[in-house]
């Protein structure tokens, strides 16, 4: 094991010593303990910046299942630690802006900073995994955890809905894109991003190519909340703000965003993935940063602002892609647009997080979220509506600002799509600049609806629950330090260049570089008057037309119903899933144990039974069987009898103890065939279960006289009598059958060469098969825990009642 | 549970309670060796509880015996996959286990091996789990 493994899995282990920490240091806010491993992680993680700017990767692998290919290899390239540091810086600050913004004594620390810190590990893990079963595994607890970060305030609904939609939707892209990650793995045998890369030419040719496609692309367009799957992004905003800040914005929806990357080596040679990726991306832009005008919640307006921004970046890594159709790297003007993902992806982590905390800041001091409600803030907040600004106009694109020259990359890119002659782009290409334009204006409306409205106009104080005042220091630090990337990289854009964005771009476009050669990224300030130019000229004219008369075209919007179709089929679907099943259960469930057991042994029976006869598979041996002693003769009558007996008990105490009698019994014949582990184990469990029936003794009602019914008597006979002969004939017919030699020889050879042990049975439980008791201790205490909340939970609403 | 007045019982289980006890660990630590294990050495616990649930009442036990049956189970879980997991720091796959004689004073040569840790995990969960449940429903009135 590695330090880079380490410092992967440091958030999750570290994380179960929050709630002890918590306990024990009541009066110090539990944030403070958890605010050093984001820091510590990052300088961590700076120490590879010369390593990956001389184009190189760090891996580290431990076996886990070799057997299977899984290995838990960590890679570190100019991509992934891109995303550490942006993972574990953003992630610092949104720590400590936390701190301030949760109450100590009002919230429940302990939970969050345990989600928080599973999620920062889950985030490392997937950006630094090389094996893609190991990714696919840190990919879901992302979801697992955003589920727990969203459903934070549990006892609103509104946080309960928002977590359960974001959980369904990016799980069901999860398993898409493991069904994607499988069928690669049919493809080449490999679950290794680095070894399928060196495979894609054989992969592009396989029939399997675009279904595989297809499924990556699923996984990576819910996480990213791309159209049509955005509907969870801004219902997830029920979370806390520095979750908003954090998840929302700068790690978990770029999850996909990565994905993408990752995979442009493997699939973008392919015009499929162009076209998706581009025109997905392009579409997402357009819908998000329309209905983010419509908004009137800071957060939601945010909400939809990332969706469109995510797809902006997601358009720019399809349009890069393109670039691997052309050999030449100096003449190639598609890397330009892997550039300026890669560039807005920071751009946007600075900017779009210190808004976030912005409107929390907002939400604190004021109460509300409502711009209707708000207004002149400017003077009691000064600091506030400093970072707000420099951040929105960051956002709609302004000079000087690092979102200007990201979004003239993003023109330049998108006018080179006009030029591409592969796929017919010359015709109907055009529509990527205009919509991409059209975004624009409205990303440079809804930028200044959220300064403006907010900070200046008229104050509203009879709407305000408090009295505006500026929020203390430690609010204000983590969105100064973001804001104040936002000047820097505006200014001086190519302090990323070399030590960010070209390792990153060369782990995007492998194939373009020879050896030795890197990536000559120049980000320009000022790029002489273009067409660039005038677009974003046309942008601020338009925008400040449309900023203007916002009020009066802003009733387009009552066309719209206020429930999306997309939302309202999400709803109807999941209703009416709720209320299929329902009904299903209905008919089956009928609440009495004695027709389940009905249902399984029938289905046992009629399975089991036709598949012997269909299949002729009884066959009957007589050759290879031992003889039969007095002593079993004698058990077998004593299980026979205890068993009959049972039919006739009048009270249930009777039967109790008559089946620990058969119980008993059978444990002596483990006993008679030399296995006294089974024997002991059996008797222990045999005296616990009675004792357990006993406890439970109390709960339930008399025996209820069903047995004087004749077709109760009837189905209950056949059934057992039924069981009874289909485990005989398959006991029978598995002695006699022998297709593959025993595995017991292996156990009696190995079972003291290989663990040292003379007790095959323990043996094989904590060493041979250990997964599988690991796994089975697992279940037993879910188990546990659900009849521990089944129970609870009952009584404490009786206690209510 | 209803209280029950059984004075035989209640005296015969302050001696008998400590050798079932002893007996599970002691069978506990055999495991590897002879018949015995984490398995059957927790249920043989949890029994033991359980005869004293028996005896005595809930509140009685729970007062003598003041243990979070939930931690127990977490703990176990925690032992269990930390001992899989520390494997992967010796560079070797998952759940490889390590054993190795070791010579100790007085107690002469001994054979450690990290299953039995992993063993100890599965015990706590087992005592844990089996107390969970009976407890729960116990309670339940």
């Amino acid at each position: 094991m590695s330090s880079l493994h380490l410092a992967i899995l440091a958030p999750l282990v570290l994380s179960i010593f929050i709630p002890l920490f918590y306990r024990i240091f009541r009066h110090i806010h539990a944030g403070w303990f958890v605010l050093p491993i984001p820091i510590v992680l990052f300088v961590y993680f700076l120490t590879f910046l010369p390593e990956t700017m001389r184009g190189r990767s760090l891996i580290e692998m431990i076996n886990w299942i070799p057997s299977l290919g899984i290995k838990f290899t960590a890679k570190v390239d100019g991509l992934g630690l891109l995303f550490a540091l942006l993972i574990t810086g953003i992630g610092a600050l949104v720590v400590l802006y936390s701190i301030y913004y949760l109450a100590k004594n009002k919230e429940k620390l302990n939970h969050f900073y345990v989600y928080l810190l599973l999620f920062m590990g889950a985030m490392l893990g997937v950006v630094l995994s090389d094996n893609l079963i190991v990714m696919y595994g840190f990919w879901e607890l992302t979801s697992f955890s955003s589920f727990l970060l969203i459903g934070y305030w549990y006892e609103r609904d509104k946080s309960r809905y928002g977590a359960q939609k974001s959980m369904l939707i990016t799980v069901f892209g999860g398993l898409a894109m493991l069904g994607g990650i499988i069928l690669l793995y049919i493809m080449t045998g490999t679950f290794s991003v680095t070894e399928l890369i060196s495979q894609a030419n054989a992969i592009l040719n396989n029939a399997l190519f675009v279904p595989a496609l297809v499924c990556i692309l699923l996984g990576a367009f819910t996480k990213s909340a791309q159209f049509p799957f955005y509907i969870w992004l801004p219902d997830a905003m029920e979370a806390p703000t520095p979750v908003s800040a954090y998840l929302h914005s700068a790690t978990m929806v770029k999850a996909g965003i990565y994905l993408v990357a990752r995979f442009t080596p493997v699939f973008g040679e392919h015009f499929l993935w162009f076209l998706l990726v581009t025109s997905v991306g392009i579409l997402t832009l357009v819908w998000g940063s329309i209905f983010a005008v419509k908004q009137t919640d800071l957060k939601a307006i945010l909400a939809f602002s990332t969706v469109s921004q995510l797809g902006l970046i997601m358009s720019l890594l399809g349009a890069g892609a393109a670039a691997l159709h052309y050999e030449f790297l100096d003449e190639n003007i598609y890397t330009v647009a892997v550039t300026a993902a890669i560039f807005h992806l920071v751009n946007h982590a600075t900017f779009k997080g210190s808004l976030f905390m912005a409107a929390g800041i907002i939400d604190h001091e004021t109460g509300t979220r409502d711009i209707r409600k708000l207004g002149g803030l400017m003077h009691f907040m000064p600091i506030t509506f400093t970072t707000s600004i420099i951040g929105a106009f960051s956002m709609a694109g302004l000079p000087p600002f690092n979102g200007f020259l990201s979004k003239e990359m993003f023109f330049t890119a998108m006018v080179h799509v006009t030029e591409m002659d592969l796929f017919n782009l010359n015709t109907w290409g055009i529509l990527f600049p205009v919509l991409a334009w059209i975004a624009s204006i409205f990303t440079f409306v809804y930028s200044m609806i959220l300064v403006f409205k907010t900070f200046t106009g008229k104050y509203q104080p009879d709407k305000l629950d408090k009295t505006p005042h500026e929020a203390p220091m430690g609010l204000l630090i983590s969105p100064v330090i973001l804001v104040s990337l936002v000047i820097i990289f505006g200014f001086f854009p190519n302090l990323l260049s070399d030590s960010l964005i070209s390792p990153a771009m060369a782990s995007i476009l492998p194939s373009l570089l020879g050896a030795g050669e890197e990536f000559m990224v120049h980000i320009s300030f000022w790029h002489g008057p273009n067409i660039e130019l005038f677009m974003t000229l046309g942008v601020i004219i338009f925008g400040i037309i449309l900023f203007k008369t916002h009020s009066r075209w802003k009733r387009i919007y009552k066309a719209v119903p206020e429930k999306q179709a997309l939302n309202r089929f999400y709803d109807s679907l999941i209703e009416g899933i709720q209320s299929v099943s329902y009904k299903l259960t209905k008919t089956y469930m009928n609440g009495s144990i004695r027709s389940y057991l009905v249902y399984i042994f029938a289905f046992f029976i009629v399975i089991l039974a036709a598949i012997l006869f269909g299949k002729n598979a009884f066959t009957f041996d007589t050759s290879n069987v031992s003889a039969i002693g007095v002593y079993e003769v004698a058990l077998t009558i004593l299980v026979v009898l205890g068993s009959i007996c049972i039919l006739f008990a009048k009270s249930r105490m009777t039967s109790i103890i008559l089946l620990g009698a058969v119980g008993y019994t059978v444990s002596l014949f483990y006993v008679l065939f030399r296995a006294p582990d089974l024997a002991l184990t059996q008797l222990v469990i045999e005296t616990i279960s009675v004792a357990l029936f006993l406890v439970c003794f109390y709960h339930l009602p008399k025996l209820r006289r069903f047995e004087t019914r004749m077709r109760f008597r009837l189905t209950n006979a056949l059934i057992s009598v039924g069981v009874g002969a289909v485990v005989t004939l398959i006991a029978l017919s598995a002695h006699s059958n022998k297709l593959f030699p025993s595995i017991s020889q292996y156990y009696v050879e190995n079972t003291f060469t290989e663990a040292a042990g003379k007790n095959m049975v323990n043996v094989i439980l904590v060493d041979f098969r250990g997964f599988d008791t690991l796994f089975e201790i697992t279940v037993l205490a879910i188990a546990s825990l659900g009849i521990y909340g089944m129970i609870n939970l009952r009584l404490n609403r009786r206690k209510e009642e | 549970m209803r209280k029950t007045n059984n004075l035989i019982l209640e005296t015969a289980i302050k001696v008998l309670l400590f050798f079932i006890v002893l007996y599970s660990v002691y069978i506990f630590t055999a495991g590897h060796y002879y018949p015995g294990g984490g398995f059957i050495g927790g249920l043989m616990t949890a029994g033991a509880i359980v005869l004293l649930l028996i005896t005595y009442d809930i509140k009685t036990v729970e007062e003598l015996m003041p243990v979070n049956y939930r931690i127990l189970t977490a703990i176990g879980l925690l032992f269990a996959i930390g001992t899989s997991a520390g494997s992967l720091l010796f560079d070797v796959p998952f759940l490889t286990h390590a054993f190795g004689d070791v010579h100790l004073p007085l107690l002469g040569e001994l054979s450690l091996h990290t299953a039995t840790l992993f063993d100890l995990g599965v015990y706590f969960v087992v005592v844990g789990v089996t107390m969970t449940i009976i407890q729960t429903i116990g309670e339940d009135e």
